[in-house]
């Protein structure tokens, strides 16, 4: 049996440790019920982690391009860039993946049989790790985005109307000599 | 994001599951990111609110006034007393749990003191200990334990992580309101000086000035203006206001966002264009500049003395009835407290459309109807000339504010007009609207800019759903009657669904409205090409 077939095989398995994985890193009243709650809308953390996570473990055994990986790692990181964790702890889940498959190879009598099909999958999940530091910073950028955003929102109207009225004022004359004039009377002449 | 304080050596070690302790032994702890600023010395004082002093949330000394534990306490005994209601939710609930994952708080954060009923037991406890004979006598065993510094800093924590949306109200089975609990939680915090600057702010300026963003008449006419030109370079049309004018038929009240803010104030192009349109003999006022009413998040008296001046604007211009626009809590204020606060308006008269000559008896006493329900009663009566297609560019979603929804019962008057204006209108899953509606996550005073991850913390229930329907649809534009909504919902849009913008119904018909004397539109209310009108200037 190849390596990417077992892995198909042991994917509900590992899927399962791997969910599990991050929900260790809620309060449990909450893990529980972002396992239990099935309806999407009523549990938007829970089904997102866990459908994007079925996603990426298709996707790695599809071998899928990096655009379509990052938009299911986006969902995820998305979430988790603003709760209450640092960012290792945000991220730590990616690496986890790699414990959820071994424990789940261990087991298997074949397993030895593919060292270089292992480590080359768990090149991929480190690969899945920057990818994911990437989207987590990109996150925080938008953060702070939208705190600027929000005060130049705020004054925006403001600042049009300064510069109508400034418009209407000094339109015939230089900029030039307005500065000039300024100087002149910051100085006291 | 918590602050990064690991050392190499704990992160070697680090195990990132959470401790398993109970949630009176797990101590709070006020992070980054997920509280307001603290309210100025100056603000509190223009309104005379108690205890003002210097402090930080971040800060282990909040400096509390001398006495400040009887102060609280005190304050709940007062409260019982005169709230038959709290003193009801405070013995009734059974911790049945039906609301704990109601909340979008609870849900974005999945942080156990944001379940409604946990956040509500964060006060209770202090009830058991002070004021039932059970909590005196066993303690915590009882659920009753000690009102201490680290305590009532737990409470103002989560009491300010909470919008009085009421969607937890809707599934208790003892109707208990989660929203009354949060208000008297923050007047207790009030009285010992413990205010915001993004609601003390808003309410000094609301004192001393009429509106929440503190623009006088001259600002908010020029504002306008500014308006009235646009609409006439996208019309062709100018029009002419009034502003405080005496004898007018009709006083109309909107919330001052739309005055100012983006994309507040395309819905306040779209009132204009409409009144305009129907020769309507109503008024502006710049002294009834706000129908919102921060006050309402800091305690009812405050609440109450915002309110006065609807009534006694309406009585000082003699109008006969008064209008108001899209807002969110606006509406649970008047339609629930302002008749009894600073009625009988018996100077006034039942609100009667002069157009339709419809009667709205639901606002029979207190004498002001909502702009969708004067707007969907036009349409229905065909007073109004539409073209549809000019908001084909756009995709919409209705999103139920919390009160106007919870708080009014209005959920047919929003969906009829966008169904009337726009051709393309898709709803959002059946429990995510309606009654059901999820807050925008940053209603109550709590749409600041330094609180942004718990916006987005709060908001991401909602932004769910919108995602939903523009993943299926294709839905580009989110619809409501909020103008805290039209804020805010435009930054959670632009972190969880890029690509949705924001807008009020009256903007969506300001765009459909087709106008006696107005050139060919070839731009929408926000100065954007028209479909197929591309090259046309």
């Amino acid at each position: 049996m190849s390596f990417n077939k077992l892995l198909s095989e042991k994917k509900p398995a590992i899927l399962k440790k791997w969910f599990d994985a991050i929900l260790d890193t809620y309060p449990a009243e909450t893990a529980d019920f972002l396992k239990k709650q099935k309806d999407r809308f009523a549990n938007p953390v829970g089904s997102t982690i866990y459908s994007g996570m079925d996603s990426l473990l298709n996707s790695l055994l599809n071998a899928d391009d990096p655009d379509t990986i990052s938009k299911y790692l986006d969902d995820i990181v998305r979430i988790r860039a603003v709760q209450d964790f640092t960012p290792s702890q945000s991220l730590a889940f990616v690496f986890k993946l790699k414990d959820a498959v071994r424990e789940e190879m261990s087991g298997e009598s074949n397993a030895g049989d593919f060292p270089g099909e292992l480590i080359a999958f768990e090149r991929r999940v480190d690969a899945l790790a920057l990818t994911a530091f990437d989207i987590y910073m990109k996150c925080r950028e938008k953060i702070y985005d939208l705190k600027a955003n929000e005060l130049r929102n705020m004054t925006v109207k403001l600042v049009e109307r300064a510069n109508l009225i400034f418009e209407a004022r000094y339109r015939d004359i230089d900029l030039k000599d307005l500065v000039l004039e300024g100087n002149k009377s910051e100085r006291g002449e | 994001m918590a602050k990064f304080t690991a050392k190499p050596k704990d992160l070697i070690q680090i195990d990132f599951k959470n401790p398993k302790t109970g949630w009176m032994d797990t101590p709070v702890e006020i992070r980054e990111h997920m509280f307001c600023h603290p309210a100025k010395a100056k603000e509190l004082e223009t309104v005379g609110f108690p205890n003002i002093h210097e402090w930080r949330p971040q800060d282990e000394n909040w400096n509390l006034p001398e006495g400040w534990k009887e102060t609280v306490l005190n304050g709940i005994k007062e409260r019982l007393q005169k709230y038959r209601s709290f003193h009801v939710f405070m013995d009734i609930c059974v911790r049945c749990g039906a609301c704990a994952d109601k909340c979008h708080f609870y849900l974005g954060t999945g942080d156990p003191k944001n379940m409604p009923v946990l956040r509500a037991e964060l006060l209770r406890s202090i009830y058991r200990k002070y004021f039932t004979a059970s909590g005196k006598i066993l303690g915590k065993t009882a659920g009753a334990r000690e009102l201490t510094e680290d305590v009532l800093k737990e409470i103002w924590y989560y009491y300010y992580q909470c919008t009085e949306c009421r969607r937890c109200s809707v599934f208790c089975p003892y109707g208990i309101d989660q929203a009354e609990i949060t208000m008297i939680g923050r007047e207790l915090t009030n009285l010992l000086g413990l205010q915001l600057g993004w609601i003390g702010g808003p309410v000094a300026n609301c004192y001393m000035k009429g509106n929440h963003l503190g623009l006088e008449p001259h600002t908010i006419k020029s504002n306008i203006e500014m308006m009235l030109d646009d609409i006439e370079t996208i019309t062709g049309i100018r029009i002419n206001p009034t502003f405080n004018r005496k004898g007018a038929e009709i006083l109309f009240v909107t919330p001052s966002g739309d005055l100012f803010a983006m994309p507040g104030i395309y819905t306040a192009m779209g009132y204009l264009m409409l009144f305009h349109e129907l020769g309507l003999d109503y008024t502006w006022s710049t002294y009834a500049s706000e129908g919102g009413n921060f006050g309402f998040f800091s305690s009812n008296e405050m609440a109450k003395r915002l309110n006065s001046k609807i009534y006694a604007e309406a009585k000082r211009l003699g109008v006969k009835w008064v209008l108001g626009g899209e807002c969110g809590h606006m509406w649970r204020v008047l339609h629930q407290y302002m008749d009894t606060w600073n009625g009988p308006a018996d100077f006034l008269e039942v609100p009667k459309s002069p157009i339709t000559g419809t009667v709205f008896d639901n606002a029979k006493s207190a004498k002001m109807t909502h702009i969708s329900e004067f707007t969907a009663d036009l349409i229905k009566h065909g007073k109004l000339k539409l073209d549809k297609s000019r908001n084909d560019h756009l995709k919409v979603t209705f999103h139920d504010s919390c009160n106007t929804a919870r708080g009014m019962g209005m959920f047919e008057e929003p969906r009829y007009i966008i169904k009337n204006v726009c051709n393309h209108f898709y709803e959002m899953p059946e429990n995510t609207i309606r009654e059901k509606t999820f807050c925008c996550g940053s209603g109550t005073g709590l749409n600041a800019s330094e609180n942004m991850e718990l916006r987005m913390r709060g908001g991401l229930p909602r932004a769910n759903a919108v995602k939903y329907v523009h993943e299926q649809h294709g839905v580009n534009m989110l619809a409501n009657v909020c103008a805290i909504d039209r804020a805010t919902l435009s930054a959670s849009m632009d972190y969880w669904v890029p690509g949705v913008g924001v807008a009020g119904i009256s903007e969506l018909v300001g765009n459909a409205l087709v106008m006696e004397g107005e050139k060919e539109r070839t731009a929408d209310l926000r100065g954007e090409t028209l479909p197929g009108k591309e090259g046309a200037e």
